[in-house]
C-alpha cells in the first residue's frame, strides 16, 4: 500500500511517500503506526506527539479504523487551512 | 432541516492564482432573478512578523472534503450557489487565502452557510500553513477556538 505525508509530518519522516507491505497482524491505523514506529528513529519523531491525524484512500479515518484494501494510507498534523 | 433535492451551482477550485471577488460574485449572480442576498468571505494573509505563509494541501482530498461540506451546507439551509476557492503554495501578506461565497434568497442562509463552510474548512480540509518569519519557519498550531466553532454548529 502506498503512504503519504504531510506538512510536519511528512518533514520528519524524511520522505512525501512510500509504498510499503506490513504483516497481516497489522490490521489498523493504529497498529500500522506502531509498526511503523518500529522501523526507525524519524517515525518514533513524526508519531511522538499523539495528533497525528490520518486518511485512507482521502477520507478522514479514525486511529481504530481498519486498513484492509486500503490503496493509499495518509498522515498528516491537524488541519490548519482556511 | 432543508432536504429538498437541488441542483445549484457549484464550484470549487484549488489554485495557486490569486482570484477576483468580483468576478466570481458576477459569475455566480449574474442572469440570475432568484437571488436576494450573496454572502461573501475572503481570508487573507495577515502581516505583522510574518514574512510570508506557505500553504501545503493534499490534492484529491481537499477538494472532495470542501465538497462534502458544500453539500452539507447546501441540505442545511435553501442555498442557490456556492463557489469556494483556496489557494496554495506561497503567499505573502496582503494575498488572498480563501473564498467563501453563498447566495440565496435571504440574507440568513446565506450568512450562517458562508459561516459555517469556513468553520468547517479550517478544521477538516487538509491544508497547512508554515509561517516565514525573519528567524524561523514554523507549522502553524491549530487554534481550540476552531474546534468551538464547529460544536457550536452541532448545537443547533
Amino acid at each position: 500500500m502506498k503512504v503519504i505525508y504531510f506538512a510536519w509530518v511528512r518533514e520528519r519522516v524524511g520522505k512525501a511517500e512510500e509504498t510499503i507491505d506490513p504483516p497481516p497482524s497489522v490490521r489498523t491505523i493504529n497498529d500500522l503506526i506502531q509498526w511503523l514506529v518500529g522501523r526507525g528513529e524519524e517515525y518514533a519523531h513524526a508519531f511522538e506527539k499523539p495528533v497525528v491525524r490520518a486518511a485512507i484512500d482521502r477520507i478522514h479515518v479514525k486511529l481504530d479504523a481498519s486498513i484492509v484494501g486500503a490503496g493509499e494510507i495518509a498522515f498528516f498534523p491537524p488541519m490548519t487551512g482556511g | 432541516m432543508y432536504t429538498m433535492p437541488v441542483t445549484i451551482p457549484i464550484t470549487i477550485r484549488l489554485q495557486q492564482d490569486d482570484f477576483d471577488v468580483s468576478h466570481e460574485i458576477r459569475a455566480l449572480t449574474h442572469g440570475r432573478i432568484d437571488i436576494g442576498a450573496v454572502v461573501s468571505f475572503s481570508g487573507i494573509c495577515r502581516g505583522g512578523a510574518i514574512i510570508a505563509l506557505t500553504l501545503e494541501h493534499y490534492p484529491g482530498m481537499a477538494d472532495a472534503e470542501i465538497r462534502r461540506h458544500v453539500d452539507q451546507a447546501i441540505a442545511r439551509w435553501p442555498l442557490t450557489g456556492v463557489t469556494v476557492i483556496h489557494r496554495y503554495g506561497r503567499l505573502a501578506p496582503g494575498d488572498n487565502i480563501v473564498l467563501v461565497l453563498t447566495t440565496s434568497a435571504h440574507r440568513q442562509a446565506a450568512f450562517q452557510g458562508a459561516e459555517f463552510l469556513m468553520d468547517y474548512l479550517k478544521v477538516n480540509a487538509p491544508f497547512w500553513k508554515s509561517e516565514q518569519r525573519p528567524q524561523q519557519t514554523s507549522w502553524v498550531d491549530t487554534h481550540h477556538r476552531d474546534d468551538d466553532a464547529i460544536a457550536r454548529w452541532n448545537a443547533r
